[in-house]
């Protein structure tokens, strides 16, 4: 039997998951109180899956890197959740959500996994409703909706432009119920560090105290990671800045195999990047492309009139409005899916038609849905959007078109996953944004939220089981063997290594750095040539930072350059792994476009033939270059066709 | 709109190296900032020259950078998220500030908030009192469908709006007493609004309050400090509905 046995049940597409529910293990209650579990990070994933486990009467000890589980990174999602309730009897269903995701995703997801998402999500509305979400609502008191790209129904569920966020309050305070309850002990301001490992299984975590910097050990039964995506591997994104890949990064160092790393998405619609003081990319949700047409100048002096300033872009006429979503894909116009609109914007750029001084920018405009519909109906949308938009571009998007351009947002990749979303080391469980599991090589919006939730409220909670169910003679774990004492040394050395350096340039320095490798040679479009000269620099660089970086501060302190320094160090490996998988993807699939593979047109050429699998790559050692293995994607339900959104 | 620069600022900020140790302002002086430049974008380049120059940055607490996670939380010259209405300190931008201005910048002050490092201080009490009860008491699964129980659009509007409260703290560092009152009532009215939080709005209240007491916040005297500073509109009158439909059950009883 290879590693990689992705324990797929048998039988029909739509009895797989219940069928696997009826064959695994179940721990009983009075067990179930002697096992501990660890769960790594508290975003919609983490949290949810600390409550439920919680509930169900585990011992479980959850950790966060903020101040409060509450500030996840989850709490910045806008736009909203993925159902398939079929409320607008629009002739929506578990299968047409299954099959959007999977023809968003390019093919290159497990169509069981990507099932048994959309089955359980109709579940997730009905659990967030009963814990206090406050969904939009229409008059009658029903659940609304309203639609995302890449899809021809109307089936996300919003809160405002705060969908995350109320999300996020539902599974923290749920967990939060746990706390008081006593099933469930947070450890907020704790960093992981590195995942202990005995006779092969999880058996624990090192995490830095962040305030007093003191190492810790922790132990556990079973390891759950649910600590987001590594798209801070580019420096500028729309992810928080403590979001990092670490904790998935030492998960593969110890056996966990890391699964199409080089699946990222670039999100169309951000706020452009102004100057090189910026710190971060801010996105503009998704689902203002319900509402806003994308465009730019079809006259070239247009294009120069408003770079000098001398027009805004009210002064364009409609008919020298190149609306050019409109007109390259008719049917899905302005709501093709991420990848196809971001690269429709570089592509209109690049020939010279972007808006802004740096002539990287389009326009999303609300003129149009303004007229239609009222500035009472947008402001009611989209209000605290616009109101973000104003704040920080100092314009009034009522009034003018927004400016946006494509930007690094999600992470497909991760590590890699059974159907029992357990890795590749026994025991370690890996949840949400962290895993690779279900959006293949392109994700389509408001299908995060729900893939941590699911993963987190109804999969892992009964999936979990079927390994502690044979656990329950292990005793509590002892941190104070040897394993734990080895893991414990080796991440005190490393800290101590890196804050030796005493070097001369910051961490941010490095980091900006890397993030132009990244962005100009593994970003929107990529090539082999580009690709090698990628992995070189980032080699140059990452010797550089470890000769040369300086962190300041104490060790038993709060010390976020500290903090920093250990998430850039990994992501120099981490984007050298991205790299890698992308030159070995010799072909184009959703968010990964390879110029070497591309229709006349210019979109995006699949090679079914050769590259229909998920990599998944082994950890060798320091220095030696990862082995690639591969899972086979087995397609039974869904015609295999190329994308077209025209 | 176009951005300008400000030649010279004077950061005057508060360090103190760990909770034990006292406290001092320090300044210093930074130039060519663009106003276009967020102010944690500022805060950035005044620590990459701090480091550069071998000094200790300033730590300060930040994550989602656009005024979602409620993270950050300076005192600025004098209020909490610095001047601007409706915005997080890290959505406050370098326009709002003139050129040769001396910035002072102070971490919440609130005895319920201690100090960590600089400007970082413990917020976990804002953990505690939701754990006291700020939920309501489902498990997952086994729950009715999501449009079994319709609620108004008004009620969900309204709940939406104190549901907003991203748990900053500002509200605290603004009250003179150092009250969380409109962070309570800011919960305690999300769930109420709703027929899922409604069943156990009193009881809720109700140990939300004893919570916050005993944690060593103030008590309200209606100055309407907060709602003033609050990045999201908590509205006050939050406060007055806690008080009147919740509260009076305590001397009922
Ligand atoms: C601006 C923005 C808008 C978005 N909008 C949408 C949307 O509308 N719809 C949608 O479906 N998706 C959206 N997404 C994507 C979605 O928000 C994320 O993919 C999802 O929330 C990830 O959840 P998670 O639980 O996997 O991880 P996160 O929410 O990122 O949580 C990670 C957790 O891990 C912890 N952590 C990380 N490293 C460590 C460590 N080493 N030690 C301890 N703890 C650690 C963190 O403290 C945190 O608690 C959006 C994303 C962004 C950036
Ligand atoms: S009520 Fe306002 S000021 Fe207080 S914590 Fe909530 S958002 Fe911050
Ligand atoms: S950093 Fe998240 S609100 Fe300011």
């Amino acid at each position: 039997m290879s590693i990689l046995e992705s324990k797929i049940p048998e039988g029909p597409l739509e009895e797989k998951w219940s069928r696997h529910k009826s064959n695994i293990k179940v721990v009983s209650p009075a067990n179930k109180r002697k096992l501990d579990i660890i769960v790594v990070g508290t975003g919609l994933g983490g949290a949810s899956a600390a409550a439920s486990l919680g509930e169900l009467g585990y011992n479980v000890k959850a950790f966060c890197y903020q101040d409060s589980p509450r500030r996840a990174h989850s709490i910045a999602a806008q736009g909203g959740i993925n159902a398939a309730k079929n409320y607008q009897n629009d002739n929506d269903s578990v299968f047409r959500l299954f099959y959007d995701t999977i023809k968003g995703g390019d093919y290159r997801a497990r169509e069981a996994n990507v099932y048994r998402l959309a089955e359980v999500s109709p579940n997730i509305i009905d659990q967030c409703v009963a814990q206090g979400v406050p969904f939009g609502r229409e008059y009658g008191g029903t659940l609304a909706n309203r639609s995302f790209g890449g899809v021809l129904v109307s089936r996300t569920f919003y809160a405002r432009g705060q969908t995350g966020q109320q999300l996020l309050i539902g599974a923290y305070q749920a967990m939060n119920r746990q706390i008081s309850k006593g099933n469930v002990t947070m450890y907020s301001r704790h960093e992981m560090l590195d995942i202990v490992k005995i006779d092969g299984k999880a058996r624990g975590i090192i995490a830095r105290d962040l305030v007093t910097g003191e190492i810790k050990r922790f132990g556990a039964h079973a390891v759950v990671v649910a600590t987001g995506g590594y798209g801070n591997v580019f420096f500028l994104s729309t992810n928080a800045m403590g979001s990092n890949g670490s904790a998935a990064w030492q998960c593969y160092k110890k056996g966990a195999f890391m699964s199409n790393p080089c699946f990222v998405q670039i999100h169309p619609t951000c706020i452009p990047v102004h100057g090189t003081q910026q710190s971060k990319l801010t996105l503009m949700s998704e689902s203002l492309r319900n509402d806003g047409r994308v465009w730019v100048p079809k006259k070239k002096e247009d294009v120069e009139k408003l770079r000098k300033g001398e027009i805004k872009a009210n002064d364009i006429p409609d008919e020298d409005r190149d609306f050019y979503l409109e007109r390259r894909y008719p049917s899905y116009g302005n709501l093709v899916p991420r990848d196809v609109a971001s690269r429709a914007a570089k592509e209109r750029c690049d020939a010279g038609f972007g808006v802004n001084a740096e002539g990287k920018a389009v326009f999303l405009d609300f003129k149009y849905s303004i007229e239609r519909l009222g500035k009472d109906v947008i402001e009611a949308r989209y209000g605290n959007l616009f109101q973000m938009y104003e704040k920080i571009t100092d314009a009034d998007p009522y009034k003018e078109p927004m400016m946006i351009y494509p930007a690094i947002h999600y992470t497909m990749g991760g590590t890699w996953v059974d159907y029992n979303l357990m890795t590749t080391v026994p025991g370690l469980y890996s949840i949400g944004e962290a895993n690779f599991s279900d959006h293949g090589a392109n994700r389509l919006g408001a299908s995060a939220l729900m893939q941590g939730l699911a993963d987190g409220y109804f999969i892992l909670p009964y999936t979990i089981g079927d390994y502690l169910a044979d656990e329950i003679m292990t005793p509590r774990i002892d941190t104070s063997s040897s394993e734990f004492e080895e893991a414990e040394k080796a991440v005190t050395g490393r800290i101590e290594k890196l804050f030796n350096i005493k070097g001369s340039k910051t961490v941010d320095h490095f980091h900006k750095k890397l993030g132009n490798i990244m962005w100009d040679y593994v970003g929107m479009s990529r090539n082999a040539e580009d690709l090698q000269k990628a992995v070189k620099q980032i080699r140059e660089l990452r010797e550089e930072f470890w000769a040369d970086v300086r962190i300041p501060g104490e060790l038993n302190n709060l010390n976020p350059e500290l903090e920093k320094a250990g998430r850039v160090a990994d992501f120099f490996d981490i984007g050298e792994l991205i790299a890698l998988d992308a030159l070995n993807r010799n072909e184009s699939c959703g968010g990964h476009f390879r110029e070497e593979s591309a229709t006349e047109e210019g979109e995006a050429k699949r090679d079914d033939e050769n590259f229909t699998y998920v990599s998944c790559w082994e950890y060798k050692k320091e220095g030696q270059d990862p082995e690639l293995h591969k899972e086979e994607l087995v397609f039974e339900n869904v015609k295999l066709t190329q994308r077209s959104y025209k | 709109m176009a951005d300008k620069i400000l030649k010279k600022l004077n950061i005057k900020v508060w360090r103190q190296n760990s909770a034990s140790e006292k406290g001092r302002f320090e300044t210093y002086p930074i130039e060519n900032i663009s106003t276009g430049a967020s102010f944690l974008e500022m805060m950035d380049i005044l620590n990459e020259e701090l480091i550069n120059e071998g000094k200790d940055p300033v730590a300060f607490d930040h994550d989602c950078r656009e005024g979602i996670c409620g993270t950050c939380s300076l005192y600025i010259n004098g209020r909490p998220h610095g001047p601007d209405t409706e915005v997080t300190t890290c959505q406050l931008h370098m326009r709002k500030f003139k050129d040769g201005q001396t910035i002072t910048i102070e971490p919440w002050r609130a005895a319920a908030f201690p100090v960590i490092k600089d400007l970082v201080v413990e917020r976990s009490a804002f953990d505690k009192i939701l754990q006291a009860g700020g939920f309501v008491s489902v498990n997952t699964g086994g729950v009715p469908d999501g449009n079994a129980i319709p609620v108004s659009y008004d009620d969900a509007e309204e709940s939406m709006d104190a549901a907003a409260c991203i748990g900053c703290g500002a509200c605290v560092a603004a009250c003179k007493n150092s009250s969380a009152m409109l962070f309570v009532s800011a919960k305690v009215s999300h769930l109420a609004k709703l027929p899922q939080g409604k069943v156990e709005a009193k009881r809720r209240a109700r140990s939300m309050i004893a919570k916050m007491d005993e944690l060593g916040f103030g008590g309200c005297t209606n100055t309407g400090a907060c709602e003033v500073e609050c990045p999201k509109s908590i509205s006050i009158s939050n406060i007055a509905r806690l008080n009147r439909e919740y509260l009076v059950a305590r001397f009922s009883e």
